[in-house]
């Protein structure tokens, strides 16, 4: 169960003054149950990386697949492919369009073909899974929502489609901390209860750090580091500096205390961690 | 999507290019009034000249120009026909039934669709020498003076400035909408009419939503920067005529000049 790119390419605009090479020869594959983050500079081809991933962007030369199934083809067995892998774009209140809430979220999975039974269900289920209380928004128009409810709403009109892997991209942007934790933590449960594949493009290190498993850092169209976030930044500190990126403050802070003199062990990757090891160096409870 | 060309501007930086886009407004109107002034086949063999000639030194793909003719292909190749099968003459050279075909109408079709063709590449010249923003500098800068009898030139340019402006934004936003929408299994092609703009309401909804936003946004942006009117505005890139440009209109006046000679000058002798 991967998702699989073999040496993709993707060119925008090709043939034309406006030709921009945005991929170049990306291998890469994800697993379901993986938590990977994508960070990277805008413009560093990171949207046109997760627009392949899911299909809605077809590769200028290489392969796409789900399964061993190309997603660029225009079979049956492929359109059901791409729709096991959902995307929740950026800003993604942007694209609400029904009159309900329930109508919104019940979109996707009328388009999967299903029953009336059954499309209730998915709904019902989406809506719980971002702490939208049916009883209170079903009936309610999206546009009356506040900024955070409506982000709800489209990612939970995506989840509704029960989607094997989620593509997120900057799910957090423009949102309140409230908002903002809430949004994670329905990510992380749907993560963990469902244990699908999640791919989250992120500018935070801080996100990335704190959620994924799996890290990858794009930079002019290729794939600069792939691996877990805490040796990432560990070990390619200067690569990710190069590449004009930043590490998280925890680590700045870890490496300030030791620029001073604190011994401090290696792998710290959390504040409270560090807390901890503080105290213990300093004799504190 | 993003693959539509927006109106059809190719960068480049040819003499035509830097030309100052009143002149080449100007000499186009002018052009056009010389397409009209020739009559015989040395008049329209001195135009295509001009055309490939204007082209070369513009540095665009020859091909390119002329594929701006294609929207209008069913018309000309219309009025060839028109004029071919019905029109009237004395020097008949084909007949069946009520249709004859005769020299003279074969002459005025061929002329006609030549004037069509002309008028197309010609004026696509423009559009693709000069980029939208110059094209409505240029535009403002020639209206000022009907101002007099109440022309609102700059309010003109400058809705047509936020139209031009706003075009690629709403495409990308389409473009975003549609991808979202289609990776919730949105389906737009197939149906009938109706389902088909049925199906147009998942796009429709959120692209209106997002222009009324984005002209609140830029209505306010703009009152903030005091933005009150074209009275005493100044800006950043004045027009001004160069050598080049007197160049040019030297050029289009010879053109008119020319095909004038040829269409009445013999007559006067």
């Amino acid at each position: 169960m991967s998702i699989k790119l073999e040496h993709v390419s993707y060119t925008y605009m090709p043939g034309t003054p406006y030709e921009k090479k945005a991929l170049k020869d990306v291998s890469l594959e994800i697993k379901k149950g993986e938590f990977v983050a994508v960070i990277g500079h805008t413009g560093s081809g990171k949207s046109t990386l997760v627009q392949n991933l899911n299909g809605l962007l077809h590769p200028t030369e290489g392969i796409a697949s789900l399964d061993g199934i190309n997603l660029a083809d225009k079979t049956r067995d492929a359109k059901m492919a791409r729709s096991r892998i959902g995307m929740v774009f950026q800003y993604p209140e942007h694209q609400l369009f029904a009159e309900t809430v329930y109508e919104d979220v019940a979109f996707g999975p009328r388009n999967q073909g299903l029953d009336y039974d059954a499309v209730d269900a998915r709904v019902h289920e989406a809506m719980k899974f971002v702490g939208l209380d049916f009883e209170t928004f079903a009936g309610r128009s999206p546009f009356s929502l506040s900024g955070g409810q409506m982000r709800r709403v489209a990612i939970a009109g995506v989840v509704a489609l029960d989607p094997d892997y989620l593509i997120l991209d900057e799910p957090s942007a423009g949102l309140d901390p409230g908002s903002r934790n809430a949004v994670f933590a329905e990510v992380m449960a749907l993560y963990k209860k469902r244990g699908i594949g999640i791919v989250m493009v992120t500018h935070s290190m801080e996100d990335a750090a704190q959620f994924a498993k799996r890290m990858l850092v794009v930079y002019q169209g290729r794939i600069l580091i792939d691996g877990k976030p805490g040796e990432v930044f560990l070990k390619e500190k200067r690569r990710l500096l190069e590449a004009g990126m930043d590490i998280p403050e925890v680590y700045k802070l870890a490496d300030a205390l030791r620029a001073k003199g604190m011994r401090l062990p290696n792998d710290i990757t959390d504040a409270k961690l560090l807390l901890a090891e503080v105290k213990k160096r300093k004799g504190l409870k | 999507m993003l693959n539509i060309t927006l109106g059809q501007y190719y960068p480049g930086n040819s003499f035509i290019h830097q030309l100052d886009p009143r002149t080449k407004i100007l000499a186009t109107l002018l052009l056009i009034v010389a397409v009209f002034l020739a009559d015989a086949a040395v008049g329209y063999g001195i135009l295509c000249a001009m055309v490939v000639l204007i082209v070369s030194v513009s540095g665009i793909p020859f091909m390119m120009v002329l594929k701006s003719v294609k929207p209008l292909l069913l018309i000309i190749v219309m009025t060839l026909m028109l004029h071919v099968f019905l029109g009237q003459g004395e020097h008949v050279l084909y007949q069946w039934k009520i249709f004859k075909v005769t020299e003279e109408g074969l002459q005025m079709g061929v002329k006609m669709s030549m004037r069509l063709i002309l008028l197309l590449m010609i004026s696509s010249i423009l559009t693709f020498t000069t980029s939208p923003i110059v094209l409505t500098d240029g535009i403002e800068s020639l209206l000022r003076p009907f101002r007099v009898i109440g022309v609102p030139a700059h309010e003109l340019a400058m809705m047509m400035t936020i139209a031009l402006r706003f075009i690629p934004t709403l495409m990308e936003e389409t473009d975003r909408i549609i991808k979202a929408q289609t990776a919730r299994g949105a389906d737009f092609s197939g149906g009938n009419l109706l389902s088909r703009a049925k199906n147009m309401l998942p796009i429709l909804v959120p692209l209106f939503i997002s222009a009324f936003r984005r002209a609140d946004d830029l209505a306010v942006a703009m009152e903030a920067r005091c933005y009150r009117g074209g009275e005493g505005r100044t800006r950043m890139h004045e027009l001004a005529y160069r050598s080049g440009d007197f160049v040019a209109f030297a050029f289009t006046f010879a053109m008119i000049g020319l095909l004038a000679f040829l269409r009445w000058g013999p007559s006067l002798f």
